[in-house]
């Protein structure tokens, strides 16, 4: 079990460290950054496997007031039997300085596919949620937020 | 770490119930710089688990990208009764814990 | 001696038949935030200022200071001793002579009773004391005391509210009297009262005091900002809580 949970957690570091490494993260915060591909980020996490954009709803504000703190649901339409259920769930935004923003283990247990929690958005974009079902099949869903004040990016007003 | 902890009381024997989590901490980004210029090292809390009568239900690895005092909520089924204790721990190895006794009907 | 006092009179009740201008309807600033902002205050589990308010309940069962007594020790449960205190504040402190705001007060306490070092503001126990005290003011209207002893602060406040300032040249009732409602950088503009303090801000992503917000707002014009619990801030507090009489308060309030 605790190797499991090690092993997932190497795994979750090396994937969400992909992204960007050493001097291009230490210049990030002082421009603007374009959204990125993360296409290479989900093969990553899928093993090369295609995602089938289905049975994925996302929860998200159209219009985040902050983007320090944007809440979000997501529920994944699934039996979650021991056959069938979804084993993991991936947030994923392509204009975060570090796109995978989280990793979510699921099981059988847990009797519904459905998280919610806040996240941080650096700017306007599209989210990705990206879902592992236990078959070795995955799923996944967009949504588009229009982000006002900028995480990571909008610390003019930090001496206040 | 300060945290707390919400799941019903009592619960119908496999019904999915949600457990809603919130945990106390910066989730410094590594990002910001002080007014000196100087970066804030980063500070977050990874790693998020749930064990329900010891087996584990859920866990979570989480990233700066998730925003400061960290709001989680997932959902459990249970056969019996038993405790409810989530878990978590931060890149400096502090620990944070809140436990709840769920009754299954 | 009877001369002063005689003025101080004359000047409350000058000052008390003029009460501020009124807002109408009279808003909460909650009432101007997104609706998912709303929601995250009214959230009895998951506003994050309730951390600080757990945090507080806890430094206030802990001992402190020479004496080493903790504020249960005098206040006992504090969902009863502190029930409406936040709501009456600011106000005048016998011992300290003068107005003071909530964390002043609660650190006249710490050094005179506890006989400890000082809370410095804004800091993590100051903020987590004052979260639990004002969490007990909950559903009460704020009702400041404005008498002989906090005529000359209230008048200030008022003189400060009412006073242009900064590098864009505005006064607080150019926003929030003329302008509320008005969208401003895509934010509407809230009536400007202090009800829900201390909140947890999204911007600073922790809870912050009012002291902190006011602060934020001279920034904003581009005015040098007043010091925490300076007689300035504590002043304008004070006006802004009269102007505020009869809003209920639900503190920690949370802000974008």
């Amino acid at each position: 079990m605790a190797r499991d949970a090690e092993m997932r957690r190497r795994h979750f570091l090396s994937v969400a460290g992909a992204a960007l490494t050493g001097a291009a993260l230490d210049a990030w915060p002082q421009t603007f950054q374009p959204p990125q591909d993360i296409a290479p980020l989900i093969a990553k996490i899928t093993g090369g496997a295609t995602s089938v954009r289905s049975g994925v709803e996302i929860e998200l504000p159209a219009l985040a007031e902050n983007g320090n703190s944007v809440p979000m649901r997501i529920k994944v339409a699934s039996p979650m039997s021991d056959a069938d259920h979804v084993k993991a769930i991936y947030i994923l935004a392509e204009r975060n300085p570090r796109p995978l923003l989280a990793t979510f283990h699921l099981g059988s247990h847990s009797g519904r596919a459905e998280i919610a929690t806040r996240v941080r958005l650096a700017g306007t974009q599209r989210v990705t949620v990206l879902a592992e079902l236990s078959g070795g099949r995955f799923v996944h869903g967009v949504a588009d937020v229009l982000v006002t004040s900028a995480a990571c990016l909008d610390e003019s007003t930090m001496g206040t | 770490m300060i945290g707390r902890l919400q799941a019903p009381a009592s619960v119908r024997h496999g019904e999915a119930f949600e457990v809603r989590v919130l945990m106390q901490h910066t989730m410094e980004t590594g990002f910001r710089r002080d007014l000196n210029g100087k970066a804030i090292p980063m500070n977050i809390i990874d790693k998020v688990t749930c064990r329900f009568a010891g087996i584990e239900v859920f866990s979570a690895e989480l990233g700066s990208g998730i925003a400061a005092n960290p709001y989680l909520a997932f959902f459990v089924t249970a056969d019996a009764s038993g405790e409810l204790v989530v878990e978590w721990s931060d890149d400096r190895g502090e620990r944070g814990r809140s436990s709840a006794k769920i009754e299954v009907r | 001696m009877r001369l002063a006092a005689a003025a101080c009179a004359a000047l409350a009740a000058t000052v008390l038949a003029a009460d501020p201008p009124r807002s109408s309807p009279l808003m909460a600033g909650v009432e101007f935030q997104s609706t998912d902002v709303r929601a995250l205050q009214a959230d009895a589990f998951a506003n994050p200022g309730l951390l600080w308010v757990e945090r507080g309940a806890a430094l206030w069962s802990a001992a402190r200071g020479e004496r080493a007594i903790a504020c249960a020790a005098c206040h006992g449960d504090p969902t009863r001793s502190m029930r409406g205190v936040s709501a009456r504040y600011p106000a005048y402190a016998a011992s300290l002579g003068q107005v003071v705001d909530l964390e002043r007060r609660i650190n006249a306490c710490v050094t005179e009773n506890q006989r400890g070092a000082p809370l410095a503001m804004e800091s993590q126990e100051m903020l987590a004391l004052s979260a639990l005290v004002a969490r007990q003011s909950r559903d009460m209207p704020i009702a400041v005391e404005i008498d002989a002893r906090s005529a000359e602060t209230y008048e200030r406040g008022r003189q400060i509210y009412f006073r242009r300032q900064g590098q864009l040249n505005l006064a607080c009732t150019q926003c929030h009297d003329a302008s509320w409602g008005k969208t401003l950088l895509a934010e509407r503009i809230s009536q400007g009262h202090p009800a829900d303090w201390p909140a947890y801000r999204l911007e600073w992503q922790s809870i912050g005091s009012l002291g902190r917000r006011l602060r934020a707002c001279y920034f904003g014009v581009r005015a040098e900002m007043p010091a925490y619990g300076s007689s300035d801030m504590v002043a304008l507090e004070l006006y802004l809580a009269r102007r505020a009489s009869g809003l209920v308060s639900d503190a920690p309030g949370v802000r974008r």
